[in-house]
Order: C-alpha cells, then structure tokens, then sequence
C-alpha cells in the first residue's frame, strides 16, 4: 500500500453526511473552528454570510446546503475550511474535518453517475484507497458566483 | 513655484529612465539586432522627453527628442544599430544626464547639445555623415581652451606677480586667403604684449592652416584689454576680436570634461543665484509599502475600537485614560498616514489641455478650458482611478455639450466654448465639477430616447423631476447622441463612469438648463480605507450607515406617521420623506416586538432623502471598510463590511442605494 506507483498529491479530507471529501491541500488555508457569522442579506440560503478570518473579511458557505442536503446543527467537529481560488477567499461550513492523507492519481476514477446525492458536477473524481472512498471535490464549480446572490438584480 | 513639488518627481523619475536607457544600451550593444531592446529605451526616451517638456526643461526634451528620431530609425530598421551610432546615443545620454543633475542641483537645466544635437541629425539621415560628424572641424568644437594644470599654475604665478591672464578670441574673415599668415601677424601683435601660454587649435595647427576661421589664445600680459583688442583689429582681414579676462570657472568645467569641452560655461554663470538644491528633503516610497503601512494602521484601529470597547465595559479610570489618549495619538496618525497617501488632482487635470486642444481640432469647435483647485488632494487610490471617468466627461461636455462656433453665434454666445474643470475640498469630501456653456441637456429628448430604448415609461417619465431625467442619461443603453462619434463613445459611457464613481464611494449629480449649459457634479470620498459610521441595530443585526450620507437621527411616534400611495411617510422639517424598514429590506429575521416609537436615521442621496427604520442606536465610530470579496461582490444595498470592536463583522449600508 505505501508503495507508491506514480503521483501521489496530499489533500484535506473532510466529512459531510459520512461522507468522505478531500480537497488539495495547496488550496486550504487553514481550517478554524467556528466562529460567529454575520448575514449578508439577498444572498442565497446557502451563503451563511462573512466572518472575520484575522482581520480579512471572509464569506462563508454551507457545504451541506450547497449539495443539497438537509441543514444540520453546529457541533463540536464542525469546522470551516477557508480555500483560496482564483484570488477568491471563501470558508467551507463542513461537518469535521480531521485528516490529511496522500492520495495516489492513479487510484481516482471519473465520477461515477451518481455518487451519493451530490451532483456530479461538483466532483473531480473518486479515489478509492482500503476501505474508505474519498470524492474529489471540484472547488471552481462548487464556488460558481453563478446565482450567488439572489436580490443583486431586483433593485440593480 | 508650483512646478516645485513636483520637481523632486522629475528628478528621480529622470534619472530612473536615464539609467533604464543606460542599462538598455549596454545590453543592446550586446545584441543589436535585438528590437525588443531598442522599443524598451524608447519608451524611456518618450517619457523622459514627454516628463522634461512638462516641466518646461526644453533643452533636455529637444535633445531627448533627437535620441528618440535616431531610436526610431532603428527601429524601423531602417538604421543599424553599430559602434558609432551607440557611441552618440551614449554621449547623448550623458549630456541629458549632466542636464538633469543640473537640475537637480537648481540649475535651469540649459545645456548647449548643438553638437550633439548635429551628430544625431547626421546618424539619423545615414551612416555615411558618421565620420565627418564625429570628427567636426567646425568652430565652436576647435576654439575651446584646453588648459592643463601647468598652464593653471603659469596663470597663478603671472596673477600673483600683477600680470593678467586674457582669453582672446580672434575671427578672421571668411574670405580670407593667407591664414596663415594673419595668425602669423596676430601672434606677433600677442608676443610683444605678452606672453602665449595656451592656444586653441594648437599653434602648430593654426601656423599649418588647419582651422577654420576662428582661434582662441591664452596671454599673459600687462597691458589693458582695450589695447590689445585695437592692435589685433588693425591686422587686416581680422572679422572680430574679443578679449576677456581669464575665469577660474572656465577652468574647472574644462578639467571635468577634457575630452570635449563644451561651450556650456556662459550657462552656469546664473547657477550661483538659482534655488538651493531640492534634491534630500523627500524620499520616494514605493506605494505598496504605503499601503502595507496602511493596512498596519487599519489593524491598529480595529484593535483600538475593541479597546475602548473593553475600556468601556471595565469602567477603570487609568485604563480608560490611557484608551482615550492612545485614539487621540492613533488618530493623529491616521491622519498623518491618510496625507502621506494625497496627491494633488492635477496629477490627472494636466493632461486636460492638451486632450481639449485635440478635441478642439478635431471637432472644429473652439473652446476654451479653466482648471481651477487643480491642489486640491485626493488618496492615490482615488486618483488612478478618476481619470478615465474624467476624460469621458470632457469628452462628452465637448462633444454633445458645446456647439459649432456658428450655432454659438446665432444663439448670441462667444463663439469659443467654455469648459470649466473646478476641484475643491468640502467636508470629507472632494468635489470635481465639470461645467459647459454649452447647449444643455434636452428633456424632452432625453424622455424620448429613455421611453423608446425603455428604460422608463412615458408615464413615469412624466412624473420625474428635471434631475431624475438628467439621471436617466447615465442608465445602460443610453446616448444623447444622433450621431455615434468616436469622442464620447458609443452610449456605454455615462454608465460606467456613474459606476467607476459609485465603486469609489462617490456619487455623480448632473444640474442643466437648457441652452446655458450643464454641470457634473462628482463628489469623491478623501479615503477609501477609513470611514466614519453610525453604528445601527435592525434588530439583533449590526449595520453601519455612513455619516457622510446622514443628516440626523430622531425618533418618531407610530401615530405621527402619514400614508401617502400607500406608503409610509414621514414630516421632516416641512418635506414628505418616505420610511424605508430595514427589517424588511434586508430580510433582517424578526427577533424583536414592535415599539410605539420608530428609530430612524434620514439619509440624503442629492436632494432625496429617506428614513431608514431602525431598532437603536448604538453610536459613530470611525470604522475601517473593508470588501466583501469576489465571492460576495455586488451584495445589495452593501457598500462593504468592518470588523468591529468586538472582533464581528458589521455589514456597511450604501444608502445611495436604498433611496429611490
């Protein structure tokens, strides 16, 4: 298993709904505890709103509701992952976060048709390593400003 | 006087390019067929030519513009780039180099490059001149003393012992046939006043014929000035004779440059009386580390604003003491931080009149502009970004604003177009305002053009007041314009410079009247970093209003409320003012019971106001402003967000857009 054939690459693994996603770790910033959050107004239910990440303010989404599924409560494990793409500085609301792993290229495989009752669009791939499978998350896609902010064309 | 600030500027920006073009020839001579090279010095001499004739240094953008004919050349390939050709570029660039410490020192910067100048020319019509031109046998090169420290030492010890040293300068006629022989004759006028202790050409080359019509010969003598002049003039064929007294001056620029002595000494002679040196008492700091130093200070503010809140909560006297003169000091440094951030306006303004007297030729109309408060600072920020909004106003002033002379002149106006550029300070604010005499804006034609491109109904239309129409020329999709011409673009103009001005947290307002004229108005923040702010409650949320757009809070009874349209008005101060619930608005969710009395704090957008409803006050505060983020951009009715004392985020309304 350790013998490594090909690129390996690290990523942050995260939980949602006993799910297992991995993020590069080249796009993580850090990974905070939660913090309080201020709404911004006229964006969707998904944007929980900005927080202040020492000093920068930061917007936060909550990855369980931008795959759709039902809210859960704040607890314990819950963390923010604060990414980086493109200049944009965005948190990722996940249930817990908690591991940082190698993962071998030649162990992903395109998304599968459907994977759990995320949309396939927001998934690079799956990478399957002893037991556990791991998705790819696809940060452009999950981060689309498309339709971010509901209210912008009403009054615009 | 007012060139002064910016000297120091040229000064160092010179002597960037100079060394950028230096740098740029070495590696050229390294590889000259490289044009990518010949294109970078170009630019370099381009701006150095276009900084120095700004500034009013004429020599120095003569010469500059002469290098730039020659670079062009090569460019264009039609040169190639050899030994010769650089060697001359390279003295040229010594001379520009000498002019700017010249400058710097507080000359005027006037050099005689006639040389130079003639050797350029020559390179630039062709290679062939380059060997004459490098060697020129003509008058001003060959008539120059060399005088070497032995001559110096002569010329002290004849001083010291009563005896004069006298430069004479001789001009024979230029049809004269026997040189020779005349120097002859002169030289012995010379010998039996004195004694010849240098001559330029050398004797040998004067006896041999080799000049052209002029000499120069240092004697040392007793006798009077005068009297020799008279006995040189009664050799024939003599044109001019002049004889001065020797100047150490003359000296000391000869020894600096020996090689080629230049006929620059009579230049130097006023740099006694000239300004001291400004060069020492400013250093030029990148802008980044500004605005590192600023990003710093606005840490500091946040934590000082949690300060005075823990202070405030702990009620401990000494603490409270040390909080309150820390803000004062921390305040005098904002301040000082925010200046050192300030440039004057004109930095954009002065390129104005060049731009008017273009468009001036090309729309055949006259015009005439003033530039007043162009002092007037603003942060750098706000200055890199107001200049194409700016040159979009003129252009449209110019364009759609001023009429053709002759349509002037039947109206019983001068024929030439006013356009007024005033910039001035109020409050926290800078006012620019651009001004036209010209034909005004048209209502009725703007309601036209509005209704039919459908940006409003011919209902609503109707009911706007002048301004509001005046507004609608700033919608997308909208142009006055018959024609589309190229000067103020195809009606996606006015827009983009209303939303240029709005993301700097500054607003536009348009006054016309038709036939006299029209008035922009644009109104810019001092800062863009740190702002003064009303702290709100809308239920449990916090929001910031900025104390720019507030004219006062109050408190009203539900029962004094009015219905207008089924709308919720309020009296204030004589005017209807309708009531805008930011509970509703920002979908705030509902945590609080209805009071009897309403909080409100009215805002103004122009002359419109509103009455935004909140639940309390919690009071102003000098906030930093910060972005939302790509992500968030666009947010409605939020102009960006703070961090407040208590380490949350507060987001901040833009009440520009909240008033309708």
């Amino acid at each position: 298993m350790t013998e490594y054939k090909g690129h390996a690459q690290k990523v942050i693994v995260f939980q949602i709904q006993d799910e297992e996603y991995t993020l590069p770790v080249q796009t993580v910033g850090s990974i905070e505890r939660m913090v309080p959050i201020t709404r911004v107004p006229g964006a969707r239910s998904f944007v929980k709103g900005v927080i202040n990440l020492r000093g920068v303010v930061t917007p936060v989404i909550d990855l369980r509701e931008r795959f759709g599924f039902e809210p859960a409560p704040e607890t314990e494990q819950t963390r923010i992952i604060t990414v980086t793409i493109e200049d944009m500085n965005v948190g990722l609301i996940v249930d817990a976060a908690n591991d940082v792993l190698d993962l071998q290229d030649d162990l992903v495989e395109p998304p599968p048709e459907v994977v759990g009752t995320v949309e396939a669009a927001y998934i690079h791939g799956v990478a399957k390593m002893e037991d556990r499978l791991f998705i790819l998350l696809n940060l452009e896609k999950v981060l689309d400003k498309e339709d971010v902010l509901e209210l912008e064309k009403m009054y615009g | 006087m007012e060139m002064n600030q910016y000297l120091e500027v040229f000064i160092d920006e010179s002597k960037e390019h100079l060394q950028a073009i230096n740098d740029h020839l070495l590696i050229l001579e390294k590889n000259p067929l490289d044009t990518a090279i010949v294109h970078e010095i170009f630019r370099s001499a381009h701006t150095l030519k276009g900084m120095a004739a700004t500034m009013g240094y004429q020599d120095l953008s003569d010469l500059t513009h002469n290098m730039e004919n020659v670079l062009d050349a090569v460019r264009n390939e039609q040169l190639q780039v050899n030994e010769g050709v650089l060697d001359i570029v390279f003295d040229a660039v010594d001379d520009l180099e000498a002019m700017v410490m010249d400058i710097a020192d507080g000359g005027t910067g006037e050099r005689n490059v006639d040389n130079v100048v003639r050797r350029l020319e020559a390179v630039e019509k062709g290679g062939e001149q380059l060997l004459i031109s490098q060697n020129p046998l003509d008058g001003t090169q060959e008539t120059e003393l060399q005088i070497d420290a032995f001559t110096k030492n002569v010329i002290h010890m004849a001083e010291e012992s009563g005896n004069k040293a006298l430069v004479i300068h001789t001009r024979l006629r230029d049809d004269c046939l026997l040189k020779a022989a005349r120097v002859y004759m002169v030289f012995e006028v010379l010998e039996q006043a004195g004694e010849v202790v240098a001559a330029s050409p050398s004797v040998e080359k004067l006896e041999n014929e080799e000049f052209e019509n002029s000499f120069t010969v240092l004697l040392i003598s007793e006798g009077s000035e005068d009297d020799i002049q008279a006995k040189i003039e009664k050799v024939s064929e003599v044109e001019h004779v002049s004889v001065e007294l020797y100047k150490e001056e003359e000296t000391q620029s000869m020894e600096q440059t020996p090689v080629q002595p230049q006929p620059e000494t009579n230049n130097r002679a006023g740099k006694e009386t000239s300004k001291p040196s400004s060069s020492g008492r400013t250093i030029r700091v990148n802008i980044d580390r500004l605005d590192a130093l600023m990003n710093l200070f606005e840490e500091l503010v946040i934590d000082r604003g949690r300060l005075e809140q823990i202070s405030a909560d702990l009620a401990h006297q000494e603490l409270q003491e040390t909080v309150e003169h820390m803000t004062r000091i921390s305040s005098d440094l904002q301040s000082i931080i925010l200046n050192m951030r300030m440039v004057p306006v004109d930095q954009v303004f002065n390129r104005f009149p060049r731009m008017i007297r273009q468009l001036s030729k090309d729309l055949h109309k006259r015009l005439e502009l003033t530039i007043t408060g162009a002092d007037t600072e603003l942060d750098r920020t706000v200055i890199d970004e107001i200049g194409d909004p700016l040159v979009h106003l003129i252009r449209n002033a110019v364009d759609h604003g001023i009429e053709s002379p002759d349509e002037r002149e039947a109206k019983g106006k001068p024929a030439a177009g006013k356009i007024e550029l005033k910039a001035y300070h109020s409050g926290n604010h800078v006012f620019i305002e651009i001004k036209d005499d010209g034909a005004g804006i048209n209502r009725t034609k703007v309601v036209e053009k509005a209704v039919k491109n459908q940006v409003v109904t011919k209902e609503q239309a109707e009911a706007m007041s002048d301004s509001q129409v005046f507004d609608l020329i700033m919608e997308s999709g909208f142009s006055t314009a018959d024609q589309i011409s190229d000067i103020s673009g195809r009606g996606v103009g006015l827009d983009v410079v209303r939303n240029t001005i709005e993301s700097l947290g500054g607003a536009i307002t348009i006054e016309s009247e038709f036939g006299e004229g029209s008035r922009f108005s644009i109104q810019l923040p001092l800062t863009l970093s740190i702002i003064s702010v009303m702290l709100v409650e809308v239920q449990k949320e916090k929001y910031a209003i900025p104390l720019s757009s507030i004219i006062e809070t109050a408190i009203v009874k539900k029962k004094d409320l009015l219905h207008a349209h089924n709308k919720r008005v309020m009296d204030f101060r004589g005017r209807v003012i309708p009531l805008v619930y930011l509970t509703e608005l920002l979908q705030v969710p509902v945590e609080r019971e209805e009071d009897d009395d309403y909080s409100v704090v009215i805002v103004r957008k122009g002359d419109k106001m509103a009455a935004l409803v909140v639940h309390s006050f919690i009071g102003q505060q000098e906030v930093v402003l910060k972005s939302l983020g790509d992500y968030l951009s666009g947010a409605f009715a939020i102009s960006g967000a703070t961090i407040l004392g208590d380490g949350q985020v507060a987001l901040i309304l833009d009440s520009n857009a909240l008033i309708k």
